[in-house]
């Protein structure tokens, strides 16, 4: 998330600008829209007819859950002064201080209570894109343990480390190492990514994966989910900016040209490989490219997102097929599959493609020793990049790992073979989705 | 009396049910089946994922009718169900003892 004003108005004028918050409340409610019910739909689609209902409490809860812990300590974890890591967890406790006036370390033209709508609606949806790896076998009551323990130990000091005040990662305020992180690539969809890799090794496959056929039960509804994601993700990325200006539109039109190809280029190579081009592939394929683009959102010029977007589709259809089918694992939705491999590949690229035509401020922002240090496309800006993705993963893999041990020797991840069988909309939450 | 039972391809449904139509043949039970033979199933994709699916849907018409409309019903069938490839289908033939019409307590080839 960039320091886009170089110089704040603030002395004896109100510096909101009413476009800026327009802009920012409604990229709030965009982002929402993508969980709630852009990826309910997704993935509820995605799952068999047994567990729809879980599968979409599995996103539903956490605007509950999430928004709870960001009221009384999350916002001020990951956005107050601190340290490297994270920020002090006391100075907006009950999000007290966060109000009408703009906090200028981020968004100088908006009220800070603006930046935390923002900002939390991305800590819904991060632990919600997670649900996907563990699909239609965790118990209810371990995932809420496990959502509450992750959320504040891998999301808010990532979110700080990349986008706080002082965070290590955070090239324009303050930062040791600068990584190029527009809209969330590392503390989104790797963070969740990868959490999701380990929780779908940790957890087993499903009962009866790979023999029996476990096939999506509506994909008519995981496509419009995958639709109003592609429009929820215009918040997402362009939102970013936290300002209505051109870098804003910047974003959006990459965020869109990315989708387009990354669809694009799923369909072919599914077509060269299985011979039929499905729709699930095309929509999977722009999800692909929504995720990988991410990071380079407020960075690449539109050219430079198609041919991410192009890579994106490939190497993500790559990893569903290919790399999922050769280990085995039951990465159910393909969490990692299409968010963590898509988005490293997007950061990967980006410390190449980063341009400071479209961005300038990462042409003149950080400095070393005193020295203005460019961040645009070379060498070692992708070094950069591969450290912060490098520090995501090892959090994240890490992180979860022991998060997933604790609690399964407290409460247990899976439901009994039976309730699985049954299916986890009956077991867990007492209903069907279809009756009739 | 005689029952044929007629498991063919459901896009030949109102073929056979004109032909059978047009030998006088007005009365008959259509179920939605599903199950194959030499056909065997398809192959379904999802993400990649390959899925064999062995039941394929099918229709299964029964009608019971008098002993001399038999041969003639039965050839009907099969030309309008034929399409010459594999999982057109089959007929099959059983012997019913027995009918009767609920309403009006016929019984016999009057009550089919």
């Amino acid at each position: 998330m960039a320091k886009l004003e170089q110089s704040v108005p603030t002395i004896n004028s109100t510096p909101i600008n009413s476009g800026d918050n327009a802009w920012m409340l409604a990229s709030s409610a965009l982002v929402l829209m993508m969980t709630a019910p852009g990826l309910i739909l997704f993935y509820g689609g995605l799952v068999r007819s047994k567990n729809v209902l879980s599968t979409m409490m599995h996103s539903l809860i956490l605007m509950a859950v999430v928004s709870t812990l960001w009221l009384v300590f999350g916002y001020s974890m990951a956005f107050a002064h601190g340290n490297a890591f994270f920020g002090d967890p006391f100075k907006y406790f009950l999000l007290h201080g966060v109000g009408a006036a703009p906090d200028p370390t981020y968004a100088a033209t908006v009220p800070s209570q603006t930046f935390m709508l923002f900002q939390m609606m991305f800590a819904i949806i991060t632990p919600a894109l997670i649900s996907g790896a563990i699909a239609e076998r965790i118990k209810f009551k371990a995932y809420l343990i496990f959502i509450v323990l992750w959320t504040t130990v891998v999301y808010l000091p990532l979110c700080h480390m990349m986008w706080g005040d002082g965070g290590l990662f955070n090239w324009a305020l303050g930062g040791k190492i600068p990584v190029l992180d527009f809209a969330g690539g590392t503390v989104v969809h790797i963070s969740s990514g990868v959490s999701a890799l380990v929780c779908a090794l940790v957890l087993g496959r499903r009962d009866g994966y790979p023999h029996e056929p476990m096939m999506p039960h509506n994909v008519v509804l995981s496509l419009i989910g995958a639709g109003l994601l592609w429009v929820g993700w215009f918040g997402f990325n362009a939102g970013s900016a936290l300002n209505a200006g051109g870098l804003a539109t910047s974003a959006f039109a990459a965020t869109h040209f990315s989708a387009a190809a990354a669809a694009l280029s799923w369909t072919v190579t599914e077509w060269l490989f299985k011979g039929k081009p499905s729709v699930l592939g095309a929509a999977s394929g722009m999800v692909a490219g929504l995720a990988t683009i991410t990071p380079a959102s407020g960075f690449v010029t539109v050219p430079a997102a198609f041919c991410i977007g192009l890579v994106a589709g490939v190497v993500c259809y790559l990893a569903v097929t290919k790399l999922k089918a050769r280990f085995h694992y039951d990465d159910s939705l393909d969490v990692f599959g299409v968010h963590g491999v898509g988005s490293t590949t997007g950061m990967l690229m980006l410390g190449f493609l980063a341009s400071a035509t479209v961005n300038p401020l990462i042409g003149n922002t950080f400095h070393k020793n005193g020295v203005v240090v460019s961040l645009a496309g070379n060498m070692h800006q992708f070094w950069n990049q591969l450290a912060g993705v490098g520090a995501t993963v090892a959090l994240a893999a890490v992180a979860t790992f022991l998060i997933l041990k604790l609690v399964n020797v407290t409460v247990g991840l899976r439901v009994e073979r039976e309730d699985e069988s049954t299916g986890l909309d009956l077991s867990q939450h007492g209903e069907r989705a279809y009756n009739e | 009396m005689k029952k044929i039972e007629a498991v063919i391809k459901p896009f030949k449904l109102n073929d056979v049910k004109e032909a059978l139509n047009d030998i006088g043949i007005h009365g008959m039970t259509v179920v939605e089946a599903k199950g194959f033979g030499r056909q065997k199933g398809h192959t379904e994709i999802y993400r990649g994922s390959e899925y064999t699916v062995d039941f394929l849907p099918k229709i299964k018409i029964e009608t019971i009718l008098p002993d001399a409309q038999v041969e003639a019903a039965v050839q009907a069938i099969i030309k309008a169900a034929k399409t010459g490839k594999i999982g057109d289908g089959k007929v099959f033939v059983s012997t019913i003892d027995e009918a009767w019409r609920i309403r009006t307590d016929e019984r016999g080839e009057s009550a089919v």
